[in-house]
């Protein structure tokens, strides 16, 4: 939840996104993709958001925002209400992302999610190393106070997917800095430290 | 009495009233031969007529929203906190009008006013307004002032509802929508608040069945204990409990039925200049108002399909302590634009003064509104009058 967004994992999403269609941000931050979207593609859409800040800055963005806790549920959505249902590095930080995946999916035939990978090398020698639980300027909190509840890797998340029967139509593996380095491109699931997954049940 | 204007008020302002001779037929199918509406503006219209902001009131205000009227006033109009220059609705670049609601008590036709057809006061006789017959009143309104299309519609509470009604009967007319701590109806438990004031009014002797001006007398009690209730549902528990907690006019207990708990006082207070203030017939003909708004009621309950017709933005604010007009009663409104596909954005502000909270200056409430007001300035007159 500390990333800060970039064009370039902007850019990776907004290909995925079709044009003039609706999308639902799942976090939205500051409401930096949806403008994005609404400026570049002319796709309509909703974020969802709860830091107060962020909510008046989207708001100043000039995109559509609802104040709500995605832990609540996302009843108020219909099904296939929307075409792609969007949530950049949340996953981890939902109560249920199972669930939240399930709720995605039912809204919308697509979904786009990212989130970072506690498979990343450093993590992993982080904590064989040191003993401690990893942290990095990622991932920059202590195990007690981090919001960050259920970190995953790569793998753990596609055997979710195929346990749920949801299929991965793309991935895109990044380092920090948005960036797609030949490294990662040979051995994603220890190089990356950032995914983006677009997924379906279709 | 301000010493001097604060440089963020309009300042001192003066209130128009104009005559409409036109009938208007309301929705009870009575018909208004001729009335007035009183009303005051703010700011100055564009050339391009596209920066105008209606202001609609709530249970108990009218058309002094901000300013002053003389040096001598105690207080600013009801809203000053939001309306003036540099404020959420800057009065630097729109033109802000706010009209008293036909059957108030303020300047605009209504049960104190008299009736041309019997020479005496309408009384009792008013007809029961609605809230989309006050729309279609405001909607006349713009037209004597030249404006066609309003850049926002802003209200809270029963002016939030006017607010949802222009949506729907004027789309438009309407570029967007704020809707502050409203419901898109009335529970039966605010059905029943209602209710239990107006029958306080209704059972005082002093009432004559709405007769009381024509007996030179007034039902004081009776609006009185109206007020009080209402009151209560205004406030949070928690907002009573930091105001007054259990604290003594006196300091120890005096084994009377005298006030003697601070909240006693208050309450008789807050009653007791309500009730030389407003007038009775009035306060019953708003709360009518109140109760009958269900504009979902012509579609089947289905809100989202009543509101599939509005063509503006909308903002919604809730209050978290707000039990009158609770988050969840906004949220229903939010929904169902959802439902309906259209643009809206929500804020629920974390507050303890109940229901009040939307008159009040809540640093948050503030950010929110000014930034959308910002969106609605930028979209509407390119930022600036």
């Amino acid at each position: 939840m500390s990333f800060t967004e970039l064009r370039s994992d902007l850019e990776v999403i907004q290909q995925w996104v079709k044009p003039d269609s609706q999308v639902l941000d799942l976090g939205c931050g500051e409401g930096q993709l949806l403008k994005y979207l609404q400026t570049h593609k002319n796709v309509r859409g909703y974020g969802l958001e709860i830091n107060e800040e962020k909510i008046t800055a989207c708001i100043r963005n000039g995109v559509n925002v609802i104040e709500q806790n995605l832990d609540d549920g996302l009843t108020n959505f219909e099904d296939k209400s929307i075409d792609t249902v969007i949530m950049t590095l949340a996953l981890q930080a939902v109560r249920r992302p199972d669930l939240v995946l399930d709720e995605m999916l039912r809204i919308a035939d697509e979904a786009i999610v990212t989130f970072p990978n506690f498979g990343y090398w450093h993590t992993r020698f982080y904590l064989l190393f040191k003993g401690r639980m990893p942290m990095s300027e990622t991932l920059p909190y202590n195990w007690y106070d981090t919001p960050n509840i259920h970190m995953c890797t790569f793998r753990d998340f596609e055997v979710l997917c195929r346990e749920k029967g949801i299929r991965i139509l793309n991935r895109t593996v990044m380092d920090d800095q948005y960036r797609v380095p030949l490294r990662i491109r040979l051995w994603p699931s220890m190089l990356g430290e950032i995914a983006v997954y677009h997924i379906t049940r279709r | 009495m301000p010493d001097r204007i604060p440089d963020d008020s309009v300042g001192l302002v003066t209130p128009v009233v104009q005559h409409f001779s036109e009938p208007l037929t309301l929705r009870s199918g009575k018909v208004l031969q001729s009335y007035d509406l009183i009303y005051e503006t703010y700011g100055t219209l564009n050339q391009a007529r596209s920066n105008a902001v209606l202001i609609c009131h709530a249970l108990s205000g009218n058309h002094h929203a901000a300013g002053y009227h003389s040096m001598d006033d105690t207080s600013p109009g009801w809203w000053d906190s939001a309306i003036g220059p540099g404020k959420p609705i800057d009065t630097n670049r729109f033109f802000v009008v706010c009209l008293n609601n036909l059957g108030g008590c303020d300047g605009s036709t209504g049960p104190t006013s008299i009736n041309p057809e019997t020479g005496r006061v309408y009384g009792p006789d008013f007809p029961i307004v609605t809230v989309r017959d006050w729309v279609i009143s405001q909607a006349r309104l713009a037209d004597v002032l030249g404006i066609d299309k309003w850049a926002a519609v802003v209200g809270g509470s029963l002016g939030g509802m006017q607010v949802l009604r222009w949506s729907i009967q004027f789309p438009e007319r309407i570029d967007h929508a704020v809707i502050i701590a409203s419901a898109p109806k009335l529970s039966a438990q605010n059905i029943a608040f209602n209710e239990v004031a107006r029958q306080a009014i209704a059972k005082d002797p002093d009432f004559h069945n709405g007769w009381y001006q024509e007996q030179e007398t007034l039902p004081k009690a009776g609006l009185m204990q109206a007020r009080m209730l209402g009151h209560l549902t205004y406030l949070s528990d928690d907002a009573m409990r930091q105001k007054f907690g259990r604290e003594l006019r006196e300091g120890n207990l005096n084994f009377s039925f005298a006030p003697e708990f601070q909240v006693e006082s208050y309450l008789h207070y807050q009653g007791e200049k309500f009730s030389t203030r407003f007038d009775a017939n009035t306060y019953m003909l708003m709360t009518k108002a109140l109760d009958y708004f269900d504009p979902a009621a012509e579609y089947d309950n289905d809100l989202a399909a009543c509101l599939e017709q509005t063509q503006c933005r909308f903002f919604l604010v809730s209050f978290t302590t707000d039990w009158r007009f609770s988050p969840a009663r906004s949220e229903e409104i939010v929904n169902a634009l959802i439902q309906a596909d259209k643009d809206v954005s929500y804020a629920c502000v974390e507050s303890e003064s109940g229901h009040d909270a939307f008159l009040m200056p809540i640093p948050r409430y503030l950010d929110l509104f000014a930034a959308y007001m910002d969106g609605v300035a930028a979209r509407c007159c390119g930022g600036a009058a």
